[in-house]
């Protein structure tokens, strides 16, 4: 690859998750580098999700090591994952149905509750509990910081979030839920950032949106490991493609060499080489216009 | 075409808030293999659902031989003579493949007929005869689609919809699957099969349908459709940008 | 409320069992007895998991079909006369027509609902049923007269009569008949199918409704069998005998692995010997102990119970609490201190003893459901044990004062504190566990505090219960005038209800509302599941323990029977009808539950009636309850 080294923040070597005779993961390996902007495609049960699942800590791998900031974090708990800075969004989007806007967006900061989560062993639960209760000026003082940042956080959806503060999220449009998913991801402050399909189920004004949203943040300088099926946003924010299929990474690169790799394009429309008699002129031609028309994706952006 | 078995009219489904399908509309002519492909998430299984009536579309109607499908439960959608082979075989892991064959007999009370057909299509498939005590979980992969395939024809449907037939088999059997497949239409049966697979499908299949984000993109004879370039825009999602 | 509800068969000395005074023969006797026993549990156990295997519901129902069981045998034999054979094909029929309108008029209509709702639906209906029956054939308890001939054999050291043969023929048999039913007929087919995969079945064209009709037909058969040879084998029925043998059935499913048949019967076996002999070690009080705390054990050792393959996915999450979308009614400052006040204010105009104690008690259960509908509602762990925190907090004050000789004042936050440590220490195993399984474990807790309140008597006193408890004093003065008896409750629920208020306006309340919301979602946002179930499990705990101990003060007499486990339910009827982690809703729910009903002078034995209606219909018409869920 062309990039330039960067430090990896996320490194995952061998990675292997079994269920039953299936295998969901099988041996894959990626790095994200600092800052960067990598996306995982594949055609569906490629084992993506399962891979974010994994490396968020909902699910331990068979085999393999997950390393995050140059500490081995494999079968770490999730919780203690995004203590470390490491948030996600979910596939189908998991708001918290009855909780506002801002209270969703506020538990994405818990992580960073200090004043009212002092860090004292054992007792520490009822010493939370008791300054919850009393709210000494230190933990109204936090509580208003966290708010006026969850706020602006949400500003930066512009008025699609910001009327709707109070509303509860299961009163959301699809979209927005999928964004409130982002600003409470975004309130952690993240190290990593996950999007599992941040743009699923949106129409194509509200894809550019994201796009952007997601645009900026990595001018931000947020490193974010993106899976997305919609190609074309794929192609114009990553800096690196990783492809899956069955579990394995089937090519990797920047998203013009992936566009037009033979493999790729054979994971998403089929194996050609199947039976030498089915190598008819119209499957030949299509290898052909596969490139051709990969090149022309790129061409357009 | 007046000689549609099966005709999706305009339909708009929805899950939640989210819309799968807008306007869909689609025909399988009486005896053809038809086959609606797409990428990821672009709705072609959800079509499926719809279908047999696990999913209610909002608008528009399904209609079968002539018959308005709407309102109609799943178990009614059979018995009018609809088979259905799902995504990944669903097949009742710790039941026989005996029992697993005969269940898509359930709807059948023809206890003599259905004994001739099940040694029919155990002619059809020789294999599921050495198996017939067997769990059917324990199966491989291509035997199971043959459980499925054979489950779904004791109903002697006089269509088969099938989601993802080839998904998950390797190669050697991806082949045996759509040999099968057309064995089955030549016997009269019409398929509708949704497929990610769009160089296998359309191999076998008499027409296609392209499916992108819930509409139709594309369709035609499925000789003309596997020459069209427009065909990997569906797929990789270019849509937009061509 | 619920007198003999502690109570389910219990092996009385004198039953029928005659034990010979040889080395061998008395184990072999329990070993007998233990089989008969798992027998019965199995038949309840079977239609438990055929039940579970089709929808996916821990039907809590059950022991109602079985105590039906038993009275349609009760009919049959001492009014009807019928031969044995009719009695037998009788009570099958009835309770499996009974299941089938259990089947639809309860539950077919949730089949949409969350996965909750149709398990607190099947709790209302065994209310409903267990009230009936005391309606129809009064509380007291009927002999079943067998009429099958006394003769025993002789085996061993131990013997076996016709009726130990009886009810493993029965079993037997049922299993049988079960298996040929599920392997070689179409519908049996059709069972296994809609049990494995719901989807698949349905595209075969199987009838999913009929399916579960008869499947809740057939296990509903088996159960009254179950109730009409339990009611032979003791010579005894009454109509709450139900709630305990529902409750084994249960744990003989869970420990043979929920939806798995065989494993029922297996699970039921073991369960029957695991009592037989541990009554042989420790005594007849502790029978239900060894149900309770094997259950803990499965739930947290091996949920999938003990036949489960190693390494299978979990079964179904069973995730969905019962928190229905609602914009919940808020009231404005003014309105909430004008009631607070006017609430203070009213024994200055009303002086009628009776309408205030009635209210004073109204006021320490809402302190009950204040705690319940913060553990049920705002962090959606649905506990079915609660009225056992009651009970802690009771016994802890009681004893603190007499015993230890605290003074009263100060007893009862210190009960407060035994109950918290002890609620959340007991259910702490249950944190990891989810949904139904939440349930079935709090209740368990629940009945593992009554049967430890029943057998430690040398800190409990046993069955004979404290009494003298002191009264609450101050400065010496005794609070038991009817003013007091109304106040001092009023002021301690005013003062959780004010503190609880603030503990969900604070980052706890978001925190535990979203562990209820989505517990994955939560977990990856660095909320720790321990830690915050434990503190509401401990807040909840005290709220509890501190209106338990004023309880026992105002009561001056408790006993192990003085918090059953109706209780519990009541309280979760009173925060459904508030709305779920709903403030107000608790205070409301306790008022209009257990004051009208009194005021209204409604007969007292129409009560828990009334209350199972009302949870039925809640679940069903309004689950966000009247001032809607937060």
């Amino acid at each position: 690859m062309a990039n330039e080294p960067k430090k990896p923040l996320l490194e995952i070597t061998g990675l292997t998750r079994r269920f039953g005779g299936l295998t969901a993961v099988n041996g894959l390996s990626l790095t994200v580098g600092e800052g960067e902007l990598v996306s995982v495609i594949g055609p569906n049960g490629a084992g993506k999700t399962t891979l974010f699942n994994l490396i968020s800590g909902l699910d331990a791998p068979d085999a393999g090591t997950v390393t995050f900031e140059e500490r081995d974090v494999t079968g770490f708990t999730a919780e203690r994952l995004a203590s470390f800075g490491l948030a996600r969004s979910f596939q189908h989007g998991r708001v918290f149905g009855n909780l506002s806007v801002l209270d969703n967006v506020l538990v994405g900061a818990h992580t960073r509750l200090r004043a009212v989560k002092p860090r004292i062993p054992v007792v520490g639960p009822l010493v939370e509990l008791a300054l919850a209760l009393i709210r000494p000026p230190s933990v109204r003082a936090e509580e208003e910081r966290l708010r006026a940042e969850a706020k602006e956080i949400i500003a930066l959806f512009g008025e699609r979030l910001t009327p709707r503060l109070d509303k509860p999220a299961h009163s959301l449009s699809y979209a927005n839920r999928r964004r409130v998913e982002i600003a409470r991801a975004l309130a952690l402050h993240p190290r990593l950032l996950l999007l599992d399909e941040p743009t699923a189920g949106m129409n194509p004004t509200e894809t550019a949106e994201m796009l952007e949203i997601i645009r900026s943040l990595k001018a931000r300088g947020l490193t974010i490991l993106l899976i997305e099926h919609k190609l074309d946003l794929v192609m114009q924010l990553s800096d690196r493609v990783v492809v899956m299929d069955h579990g394995a990474r089937i090519a990797e690169g920047l998203p013009a060499a992936v566009a037009s790799d033979p493999a790729v394009i054979e994971a998403y429309l089929g194996h050609k080489a199947v039976g030498a008699a089915n190598q008819d002129s119209a499957n030949q031609d299509g290898g052909r216009d596969a490139e051709g028309d990969a090149s022309r994706i790129l061409v357009a952006h | 075409m007046t000689d549609a078995l099966l005709r999706l009219d305009r339909v708009n489904s929805f899950y939640g808030p989210v819309q799968v399908h807008f306007d869909l509309s689609l025909e399988v002519p009486r005896g053809q293999i038809v086959c609606l492909l797409g990428g990821n998430a672009s709705g072609k299984s959800t079509s499926m659902k719809v279908i047999l009536g696990l999913l209610k579309p909002r608008s528009g109607e399904v209609v079968f031989d002539g018959q308005p499908l709407t309102g109609l439960t799943t178990p009614q959608i059979v018995r009018r003579g609809i088979g259905s082979v799902p995504e990944s075989r669903r097949l009742f892991g710790t039941m026989t493949v005996r029992e697993n064959v005969l269940m898509g007999a359930y709807t059948r009370s023809d206890a003599h007929a259905v004994a001739e057909d099940y040694e029919r299509i155990l002619d059809l498939f020789p294999k599921l005869r050495e198996r017939h005590a067997q769990q059917a979980g324990t199966l491989s992969g291509g035997e199971q689609q043959m459980v499925a395939m054979a489950r779904a024809l004791m109903g002697r449907p006089r269509l088969i919809v099938m989601d993802e037939p080839t998904m998950g088999l390797s190669p050697l059997h991806v082949d045996r699957v759509l040999e099968m497949i057309q064995t089955i239409n030549r016997q009269g049966v019409s398929v509708f099969m949704v497929e990610q697979n769009a160089s296998l499908a359309l191999q076998i299949a008499h027409r296609g349908y392209v499916l992108q984000t819930g509409r139709i993109v594309l369709s035609g004879a499925a000789a003309a459709l596997a020459r069209d370039p427009q065909i990997r825009d569906a797929y990789l999602g270019g849509a937009q940008a061509a | 409320m619920g007198a003999g509800y502690g109570q389910g068969f219990e092996l009385t000395p004198e039953g029928p069992i005659i034990v010979f005074p040889t080395t061998l023969g008395p184990w072999l006797d329990y070993t007998i007895n233990g089989l008969v026993i798992g027998n019965i549990y199995a038949l309840l156990a079977v239609g438990l998991a055929l039940i579970f295997g089709v929808s996916h519901l821990i039907n809590f129902a059950h022991g109602s079909v079985y105590m039906v069981g038993a009275y349609i045998g009760w009919l049959c034999v001492t009014k009807l006369n019928l031969p044995l054979p009719v009695t037998f094909v009788t009570v099958a029929a009835g309770c499996g027509l009974l299941g089938a309108v259990i089947e639809r008029v309860g539950l077919r209509p949730l089949r949409n609902a969350p996965r909750i709702a149709p398990l607190l639906a099947t709790i209302g209906l065994s209310v409903v049923l267990d009230q009936s029956a005391q309606l129809l054939f009064s509380p007291d308890p009927r002999a079943l007269p067998t009429q099958l001939p006394t003769w025993r054999i002789a085996i061993g050291g131990g013997s076996i009569g016709a009726l130990d043969l009886l009810i493993a023929g029965v079993g037997i048999g049922s299993a049988g008949l079960l298996y040929g039913f599920l392997r070689f007929t179409k519908l049996g087919w059709a069972v296994r199918a809609t049990a494995l995969d719901r989807d698949a079945a349905q595209q075969c064209g199987v009838d999913v409704d009929k399916v579960n009709r008869t499947v809740f037909a057939i296990a509903s058969a088996l159960g009254g069998v179950s109730g009409l040879l339990v009611g032979m084998y003791y010579n005894t029925i009454d109509p709450n005998m139900g709630f305990q043998a529902g409750l084994k059935g249960i744990v003989a499913q869970l420990i043979g692995g929920v939806g798995n048949v065989p494993g029922a019967i297996a699970g039921s076996l073991l369960l029957g010997l695991i009592e037989s002999y541990g009554i042989a070690l420790f005594g007849t009080s502790y029978r239900n102990l060894f149900a309770f705390v094997a259950l803990i054990l499965i739930l947290v050792l091996r949920p999938n119970g003990l036949f489960a393959q190693a390494r299978r996915l979990p079964p179904e999450p069973l995730t969905g609490t019962f928190i229905a979308p609602s914009r919940p009614l808020v009231l404005p400052k003014w309105a909430v201190w004008g009631l607070a006040a006017l609430a203070l204010a009213l024994p200055l105009a009303v002086q009628q003893p009776y309408l205030l104690q009635t209210l004073g008690n109204a006021w320490l259960y809402a302190l009950l459901a204040l705690s319940l509908t913060l553990v049920a509602g705002t962090v959606g762990q649905v506990s079915l044990g609660h009225a056992g925190l009651l009970a802690i907090g009771a016994y802890a004050s009681s004893l603190l004062a007499l015993d230890a000789g605290v003074p009263v004042l100060l007893a009862v936050p210190l009960a407060g504190l035994v109950a918290a440590a002890l609620g959340t220490a007991l259910v702490y195993p249950a944190f990891r566990l989810r949904g139904h399984y939440v349930s079935i474990a709090t209740l368990a807790v629940g009945e593992i505090v009554t049967l430890v309140i029943l057998n430690w008597e040398s800190l409990t006193r046993g069955p004979i219960g404290v009494t003298g408890i002191p009264p609450l004093s101050v400065a010496g003065k005794p609070l038991v005038s009817g003013q007091w008896v109304y106040w001092v409750p009023l002021a301690v629920l005013l003062a959780f209800a004010a503190l609880q208020s603030r503990l969900l306006n604070s980052h706890l309340g978001r925190t535990l509302r979203a562990i209820r919301e989505d517990d994955v979602a939560a977990r990856s946002y660095g909320v720790d599941l321990n830690r915050y179930k434990g503190l509401a499990f401990a807040v909840a705990g005290f709220i509890a323990g501190v209106g338990g101990a004023l309880m026992a003060h105002f009561y001056s007499y408790i006993n192990h029977e003085t918090f059953p486990a109706p209780v519990s339910m009541l309280a979760l009827t009173m925060v459904i009808l508030g709305g779920l982690g709903n403030v107000a809703g608790a205070v409301l729910g306790a008022a209009v539950l257990v004051g009208l009903p009194e005021l209204f002078r409604a007969a007292a034995e129409y009560r828990m009636l009334i209350y199972g209606v009302v949870l039925l219909l809640l679940i069903r018409f309004r689950p966000q309850g009247l001032l809607g869920t937060v």
